[in-house]
Parts: C-alpha cells; sequence; structure tokens
C-alpha cells in the first residue's frame, strides 16, 4: 500500500473505535489493530451489534479477524455522538428474541411476494442474491 | 506497461473530485451522501461528514460522520452534472483504449 497522501488508506484508521458493516447484514463495533490490502481486518475487544427498530443488544466477540471481501463499509464512530439519544439498549435474550420475530415477519412478507408473482406467471426471485443483506 | 496502468482512468477521475459532495449507492441498497476524502487503486472510497439517505432504516450509522466503504460494494456513484466533465472523459477513454491496444 502506498502512503501518498489524497490516497484512501486504513493506516490512519488503526487503534481507533470503528464499526465495522458485514455483506451478511452484522453490525460488528471493535478497536482496529490490523489491516492489509484485501482490507482484512483484526478488530480487538469487539461487540457484536443487533438493531431492531430503535432498540438495540451488544454481544461481547473479543477478537475478531475478519475476510476483507465481507466488508462493507467502516464508520469511524464520534465518541461524542456515540450514545445516541435515539436508540435504547435493552438485554441480549430481548434483542435476539425481537430479531427472531422480525426474522419471521420477513419471510412471511417474503412468501406473500413470491406468491403473488407466481400468480401473475412471474419468475419470484430472479435477481441474484449471493448476499443475505 | 502493467495491468494496473491501464486502468487509472476511474482512480484519476475519482482524485479529482476530491472535496466535491457525492452519493454512493451499496450493493446492499444502502445510500451514503457525502464529502469524497480520498480514493485509491481499488476504487475504495472514503467520505466525510457522511448522511445516510434513510436513517430509519439504517439506525446503527447515526452516529458515524467519515467512513471508508471498500470498493467492491459500490454499485452507483453519483455526481451533480456540472462536476463531471464528459467529453474530458470521453477522451480519456478514448486514449486509454487506443494505448491498451498498442500494447
Amino acid at each position: 500500500m502506498n502512503y501518498l497522501p489524497g490516497t484512501a488508506s486504513l493506516v490512519e484508521e488503526i487503534d481507533k473505535k470503528l464499526l465495522v458493516v458485514l455483506r451478511d447484514g452484522r453490525t460488528l463495533i471493535g478497536y482496529l489493530r490490523s489491516i492489509d490490502q484485501f482490507a482484512n481486518l483484526v478488530l480487538h475487544r469487539t461487540i457484536e451489534r443487533i438493531h431492531v427498530g430503535k432498540k438495540y443488544g451488544d454481544i461481547p466477540r473479543g477478537i475478531f479477524v475478519v475476510r476483507g471481501e465481507n466488508v462493507v463499509l467502516l464508520g469511524e464512530i464520534d465518541l461524542e455522538n456515540e450514545n445516541n439519544p435515539q436508540l435504547e439498549e435493552v438485554p441480549i435474550d430481548d434483542i435476539l428474541e425481537m430479531q427472531r420475530e422480525e426474522q419471521i415477519q420477513k419471510q412471511q412478507e417474503e412468501e406473500r411476494k413470491k406468491k403473488s408473482m407466481l400468480e401473475r406467471g412471474l419468475q419470484p426471485h430472479s435477481e441474484l442474491h449471493d448476499d443475505l443483506f | 506497461s502493467t495491468d494496473a496502468e491501464n486502468k487509472m482512468l476511474f482512480y484519476s477521475f475519482f482524485k479529482s473530485l476530491v472535496g466535491k459532495d457525492v452519493v454512493v449507492e451499496l450493493k446492499n441498497d444502502l445510500s451514503i451522501c457525502g464529502t469524497l476524502h480520498s480514493v485509491d487503486q481499488f476504487l475504495n472510497i472514503k467520505f466525510t461528514d457522511i448522511t445516510v439517505t434513510d436513517p430509519d432504516k439504517y439506525p446503527h450509522m447515526l452516529s458515524v460522520k467519515n467512513c471508508f466503504i471498500r470498493g467492491s460494494v459500490v454499485r452507483y456513484v453519483q455526481l451533480p452534472a456540472d462536476e463531471c466533465d464528459t467529453q474530458l472523459l470521453q477522451d480519456a477513454a478514448r486514449k486509454e483504449a487506443a494505448q491498451n491496444r498498442q500494447r
């Protein structure tokens, strides 16, 4: 990696507390300790944050090595703004239950859409979905 | 005459847009508006002062001001028309294509 000014390098983000969005929709928050040219990451003191509506829950995960191809974006957490008044933290078990319910609702919605499309003679989900957004 | 030199056109183009406001649409349908801070050879992008165009759908981004976006997840980069000299781009593309043919 070059160190020319104006190039998008992750070097400056090392040791910062970052929010990492992955292709499977997960959100990780941790301190960035190591990077390479593929955007492979080593995160320290990582938590997985699950959002359902305006509520969220954190699961401690320790050290994470993330393969670069799974990374969507890395966000620098604004430490002043970090504890956003709009969002409410809830216990892990609660958020997992809420997530499960949200998943069930989404699946039912997908089933309904699929049925409507088939009724109209269309192919459901003809788009390539290689990621689980 | 390495392979990387043949693909410099958009890298150079984005470098010329540093400091401008653009909107990026990602393959996961998330759209982010921000000031282009820097770009690299993989077209990874760094933004400052971002706003998510649908914040209710993506609450996790609420306390993020700056971000790094991996080039591979970008679907579109939306620019205002007056920041883009299409004539210049066309000429540059033709020149690069001609150089590639010669190699």
